[in-house]
C-alpha cells in the first residue's frame, strides 16, 4: 500500500492542518483512496470553504422560492402548480485548457444538475469572458467554447437562448465560462437527494467510469502557470446524445415513485455524490465498487471515486423498484446497475474484490469540511468622472460608430447562430434583446431569462459592481414586462488567499445583498469559481448573475425594437452623465478608469416597477435599458432591431456627450404610441418619475440633434461585422 | 387523417413536429418509436429532426438502419406522402428514398436562423399553400445541411421538377450569401421521382404562429393535411 508522504498530501492540495485534521476525523493515516476523496471533498470547488461565510450573507428566502442554495439547483413557484428550476455554474479552468470538451462538458453538467431535480431544461443560458480581441489566443478559445456550448445544447434538443459576452485583457490566461440551465417541473414532482430508508438499493445509471476527469476539481481549485496545458487529460470529453438518453430515461422514470434520492455525479464524480445523498439524509452508504460499470480494465478504486466521467447519475430507489427502473433505463440503452445500498453506520464504506478499499465517516467528511475567514481587504474606490473633465470629441457620430462596433457593444449574432435557439418551438424573444423570453410550453405565460455582469464596474468597486450586476439583470427582465423573481450567481474570482482578491469578494457579496433585497429578487443557487489567475495575475472579479423573471401573459411582452413611424421615443429616469469606466472612456480615450455609475436602488427599483406596469396596461411599444455606451448605444441598437430611425432632441444641461454616452443605471428608453402619450406622462408624474420626451420613430437615419445624423444600415453594418471579422482572422478557427 | 411521427434515440424536433401537426389536423399524429417494425395505419409519415443517434457514423446513416425505416421505405414506394425534416432529410437520403447526400456545411459551423426560400417546382400536395415561385421563410438549425448530388443527378432534379425549396434573399434571388450551408445549387429540399416524399432542410415546424415570429410553418402544414383529407 502506497505510504501517505507529504509530497503526497501535498500534491493532493490539502494544507498541512487540514492534513491533521484528516488524522484526527480518522483516528489513523488514511490510504491513497482516502485521501484522495478528502482531498477532493475539501478542494474549494466542492466545499467553499474561502466563499461560505460570505455566501451565508446572502438573501435566499421570498414567498415564491420553493428550493433555495444547497440542493443541485434553485426552485421557484411560478403558478398553476408549476415550478422553475434553475442554476448557474462555471466550467473555466477546463475550457481554457480544451475549450470545445470543456465548454460543452460544463453545459452538460448543468443541465443535469437541472434534471436531476425531475425538470425537463426548457432553456439555455452562457456568461463568457475572453480575454483582449488581439491575443494570440482569444479566437481559438472563441471558435472552441462556441462549438462546445453548441454541440451540446443542440444535440440535446434544448434551446440556447442567449447569454453575454465580454473581452479583456484580465481573462487573457482564463477565459470564464458560465452556463446556466432553466428547467420546467411540476411542484409536486421536485426531486431531491437526501438518501433514506435503511437497507434501499443505491443505482448508479447513465455512463460507464473512465479514467477520465480524475481530479478535476481540484484543478479548478488551483492557479493556473505556465504548464497548465499538461493538465489537458484532467477535462473530461462529453457525450450529448447519451445524455439526451439519459433526461428522458430519468424523466420517465420520474414519472413513477419509484425514487427517494437521486443526484448526479458532478465535480468530484462518485465520491460527491454519494457523500452528499449521504450525509443530507444523515445515513451510511455501503458500496461495492465491482458493480460500477466501468470504461476500462484495471481501474482502481482511486480511479473509480475520483473519476469525473460525464452523463452518470447515483440514485436511491424504494426496495422491489429495481426491475421497473432497470427497464427504462435499458429501453433507452443505458447502464443500470445496483452498486450498494443504504446503511444505519453514518459511514461510507467501499469494497472492491471482497477487501474494503475505504471506511470514512460521512459527516465529519461533507460538514467538518474547512471553513475559513480569508483576511480581506477593502478596495480603494476610484474618482468619480465627471462630465466636463471629459473633453467634448469632434464628431459624435464617429463615436458612436466606433462603440457600435466596439468589442463589448458589437452584435453576438455569429455566436448564437451556432446555437440552436429554437428547438422547443417556444422561444418568443431570441437572443439580442435584453432578456430571452421562453413560453412555458403549452401555456400562454414565459419565463423572461438573462445573464449579466459588468466586470469593470466591479474591479473599480466591487460594492458598486455587485449591486448593478443584480440591478441590471432586473432591468433586463422588467424591459421584456416580465417580473424578475429570483437569480442564480456564478461568482468568478482570482486567488482568495490574496486579501485583495478576498477583499473584491466580500465587496461584491456586499452590493449584491443590497440589491437583492430592494429588488425582492433572492439568490436561489449559485457556484463559487476561485482561482482564476495564472502567474499571480487576478481576473476582474465576475460576479455574473443569471436571471428569471415571469411573464404572466405573452401577449404583453415588449421587445426593444423600434416598432412603428411616429411611435413616441422617452427617457425614463434621470441622467447625471459620469463618465468612469464607461466605454466611451475606455474606446475613446483610451482610459479605463474612474468610479462606475452610481446605483441607487430606490430609482431602480420605482422605474422598473414603473415600466412594467405600462408594459402590463399595453401602453409600452418597444423598451430597453441604458447600459455600455449609454443612451445613443441604446438608441442604435433600438434603431438596428426595427430597421427604422428616429430623431431625437435631447434636453439636457449635461455637455452632449455626456448625456449620449455615460452609463447612467436604473434608466430606460421606452416608446409609446402617440395616441397614449398623455396616459403614459401621467402616470409617471403621479409617481414622481422623471419621464423626458426626446424625439420620433421615423425615416432611415438616426438623428440626434446637434450631434449625429447616421443611417440605420451603416449602423447596423459597423455592429454586425466586428466580431465575424475577428473570427476570420488566421487562426482562430 | 392520420399521420405518424418516427422517433429515433435523440430525435428532438419530433415534440415539435407533434404540435405543427396537431394544430393543423385537430388531433394528436401517432408517434412512432425507432425499434418497433410496424407503421399505424397512416395517411401522413414525418421524420423530425435532431439527432439520431447522436449523429455517431454519418448523420443519419444509423437511423436509416433502423427496423422502423425498412416499413417506412416500403410505405413511401406505396405512396404514402413521407415529410422529412432536417436529420429526417438526412436519414431520408441515407435510405435512398431521395437522392444525394447532406455534407457538412461550408462554414463548418451549425447555423440556425431564419432563410428564405423559393417555392420551385409545383406539388399541389405540399407545396399547394404557396404560389409557384413565393418566398417563405422557415429556420434552419444544422449543422450538416450542404446538399451534394453529383451533375447528372443535379441536371435531372432541375429537368423534373423535383427541387421542392431553393434559398434566396428575400426578394427571390438565387445568391451565394443566401445560401447558409454551401448547398448545390442553393437547394434547400427535393421530392422523389414519385413526388409524395419531401425532404427538406429547413424546420416548418418552427414558424407556426406570430408569436413564435412567422405562420409560412402554419400555412405548409394546414395546406398538407388538407391535400390528404
Amino acid at each position: 500500500m502506497t505510504e501517505i508522504t507529504k509530497e503526497i498530501v501535498a500534491e493532493h492540495g490539502l494544507t498541512e492542518g487540514e492534513y491533521e485534521e484528516v488524522l484526527k476525523i480518522l483516528g489513523r493515516a488514511p490510504n491513497l483512496t482516502e485521501l484522495g476523496i478528502f482531498s477532493v471533498m475539501w478542494s474549494e470547488h466542492c466545499s467553499y470553504k474561502s466563499s461560505k461565510k460570505w455566501l451565508k450573507t446572502l438573501p435566499t428566502e421570498a414567498p415564491w422560492v420553493i428550493c433555495g442554495p444547497g440542493e443541485n439547483a434553485g426552485v421557484i413557484d411560478i403558478g398553476d402548480g408549476q415550478a422553475a428550476i434553475f442554476k448557474m455554474e462555471s466550467h473555466n479552468h477546463p475550457s481554457f485548457i480544451e475549450p470545445y470538451q470543456g465548454a460543452a462538458t460544463g453545459v452538460g453538467g448543468i443541465m443535469r444538475d437541472v434534471f436531476t431535480m425531475g425538470a425537463r431544461p426548457i432553456a439555455n443560458m452562457n456568461a463568457l469572458r475572453f480575454g483582449r480581441p488581439d491575443h494570440p489566443k482569444t479566437g481559438h478559445l472563441v471558435a472552441g467554447v462556441v462549438s462546445g456550448i453548441g454541440g451540446y445544447g443542440n444535440c440535446m434538443g434544448v434551446p440556447t437562448v442567449g447569454g453575454e459576452t465580454n473581452f479583456h485583457s484580465s481573462y487573457d490566461g482564463n477565459i470564464l465560462v458560465n452556463a446556466m440551465t432553466v428547467g420546467l417541473a411540476d411542484t409536486d414532482k421536485i426531486f431531491y437527494s437526501a438518501a433514506a430508508g435503511i437497507g434501499n438499493p443505491v443505482v448508479y445509471v447513465g455512463s460507464k467510469t473512465g479514467r477520465d476527469g480524475i481530479h478535476g476539481a481540484t484543478m479548478a481549485s488551483a492557479e493556473f502557470d505556465d504548464d497548465s496545458d499538461e493538465k489537458r487529460p484532467t477535462v473530461q470529453v462529453g457525450d450529448p446524445f447519451t445524455e439526451k438518453l439519459l433526461l428522458e430515461a430519468c424523466l420517465e422514470l420520474m414519472a413513477t415513485d419509484a425514487i427517494v434520492a437521486i443526484q448526479d455525479m458532478g465535480a468530484a464524480g462518485l465520491t460527491s455524490s454519494s457523500f452528499e445523498m449521504a450525509d443530507k439524509g444523515g445515513v451510511g452508504i455501503e458500496i461495492n465498487l465491482d458493480l460500477v460499470p466501468m470504461r476500462e480494465d484495471g481501474m482502481t478504486p482511486y480511479e473509480i471515486m475520483l473519476s469525473e466521467s460525464q452523463e452518470r447519475m447515483l440514485m436511491v430507489l424504494k426496495p422491489g423498484r429495481e426491475e421497473e427502473a432497470r427497464k427504462i433505463f435499458h429501453k433507452w440503452e443505458l447502464d443500470f446497475s445496483v452498486i450498494g445500498k443504504v446503511t444505519d453506520t453514518g459511514r461510507m464504506v467501499l469494497t472492491m474484490n471482497s477487501e474494503v478499499a475505504a471506511d470514512l465517516p460521512v459527516g465529519p467528511l461533507a460538514d467538518a469540511a474547512p471553513e475559513y475567514d480569508r483576511p480581506w481587504v477593502k478596495t480603494p474606490l476610484s474618482p468619480v468622472i465627471k462630465p466636463e473633465d471629459v473633453a467634448a470629441p469632434n464628431d459624435l457620430g464617429e463615436v458612436l460608430l466606433k462603440l457600435m462596433g466596439s468589442s463589448e457593444i458589437a452584435s453576438r449574432k455569429w455566436i448564437w447562430e451556432q446555437y440552436d435557439h429554437m428547438v422547443m418551438g417556444d422561444t418568443i424573444q431570441r437572443p439580442g434583446g435584453d432578456a430571452a423570453v421562453v413560453r412555458v410550453h403549452g401555456t400562454s405565460k414565459a419565463l423572461a431569462i438573462t445573464t449579466d455582469c459588468t466586470p469593470r464596474y466591479c474591479y473599480a468597486d466591487p460594492a458598486m459592481g455587485g449591486a448593478q450586476a443584480v440591478a441590471e439583470a432586473w432591468r433586463n427582465i422588467t424591459a421584456t414586462g416580465a417580473l424578475p423573481l429570483a437569480i442564480t450567481d456564478c461568482m468568478n474570482f482570482g486567488n482568495p488567499q490574496r486579501p485583495e482578491i478576498m477583499g473584491q469578494f466580500v465587496g461584491c457579496i456586499d452590493g449584491m445583498r443590497s440589491a437583492c433585497n430592494a429588488l425582492d429578487f433572492p439568490v436561489i443557487s449559485g457556484n463559487v469559481s476561485l482561482y482564476n489567475e495564472t502567474n499571480g495575475t487576478g481576473i476582474h472579479p465576475t460576479p455574473a448573475i443569471g436571471g428569471v423573471g415571469l411573464l404572466k401573459d405573452i401577449t404583453q411582452m415588449t421587445t426593444l425594437a423600434f416598432k412603428a413611424e411616429g411611435d413616441i421615443v422617452l427617457l425614463l429616469g434621470n441622467l447625471t452623465g459620469e463618465m468612469g469606466q464607461s466605454i466611451y472612456l475606455r474606446e475613446i480615450e483610451g482610459r479605463e478608469e474612474g468610479a462606475p455609475p452610481r446605483v441607487d436602488l430606490a430609482a431602480e427599483r420605482k422605474h422598473g416597477d414603473y415600466l412594467r406596469e405600462m408594459i402590463g396596461k399595453g401602453l409600452v411599444t418597444a423598451a430597453h435599458d441604458l447600459s455600455d455606451g449609454g443612451l445613443a448605444v441604446a438608441l442604435g441598437e433600438m434603431a438596428i432591431a426595427g430597421k427604422i430611425g428616429a430623431c431625437i432632441n435631447l434636453e439636457t444641461d449635461l455637455p452632449l456627450h455626456a448625456a449620449l454616452f455615460a452609463e447612467d443605471q436604473g434608466c430606460y428608453v421606452i416608446t409609446v404610441r402617440p395616441d397614449d402619450l398623455e396616459m403614459v406622462r401621467g402616470f409617471a408624474l403621479a409617481e414622481d418619475i422623471l419621464l423626458q420626451n426626446i424625439g420620433t420613430i421615423g425615416h432611415t437615419d438616426l438623428k440626434i440633434d446637434g450631434g449625429l445624423t447616421i443611417s440605420v444600415d451603416r449602423l447596423r453594418a459597423v455592429h454586425a461585422n466586428w466580431l465575424p471579422e475577428l473570427m476570420s482572422r488566421p487562426g482562430s478557427e | 387523417m392520420k399521420a405518424a411521427v418516427i422517433v429515433f434515440p435523440g430525435s428532438n424536433c419530433d415534440r415539435d413536429l407533434k404540435v405543427a401537426l396537431t394544430q393543423s389536423m385537430g388531433r394528436e399524429p401517432a408517434m412512432v418509436w425507432h425499434g418497433d417494425s410496424e407503421l399505424p395505419d397512416t395517411d401522413l409519415i414525418a421524420i423530425p429532426g435532431g439527432f439520431s443517434y447522436g449523429d455517431y457514423l454519418r448523420a443519419g446513416a444509423m437511423a436509416a438502419n433502423s427496423p422502423i425505416m425498412r416499413e417506412v421505405v416500403r410505405k413511401a414506394e406505396s405512396g404514402t406522402p413521407v415529410v422529412a425534416i432536417c436529420n429526417g432529410f438526412q436519414i431520408a437520403t441515407e435510405t435512398g428514398m431521395l437522392p444525394g447526400a447532406l455534407l457538412r456545411n461550408a462554414s463548418q459551423k451549425f447555423v440556425c436562423k431564419d432563410v428564405d426560400l423559393l417555392v420551385i417546382s409545383e406539388n399541389e400536395r405540399f407545396v399547394g399553400g404557396f404560389q409557384q415561385s413565393q418566398v417563405v421563410r422557415f429556420p434552419v438549425a444544422h449543422h450538416d445541411g450542404n446538399f451534394y448530388a453529383d451533375a447528372d443527378t443535379l441536371d435531372e432534379l432541375e429537368a423534373e421538377g423535383q427541387i421542392a425549396f431553393k434559398y434566396v434573399t428575400p426578394e427571390g434571388e438565387i445568391t451565394d450569401e443566401a445560401n447558409p450551408n454551401g448547398s448545390l445549387n442553393n437547394i434547400a429540399g427535393i421530392y422523389n421521382k414519385a413526388g409524395n416524399v419531401l425532404g427538406l432542410m429547413p424546420h416548418p415546424e418552427r414558424l407556426i404562429s406570430e408569436v413564435l415570429g412567422g405562420t409560412d410553418g402554419k400555412t405548409f402544414f394546414d395546406h398538407l393535411v388538407n391535400s390528404i383529407v
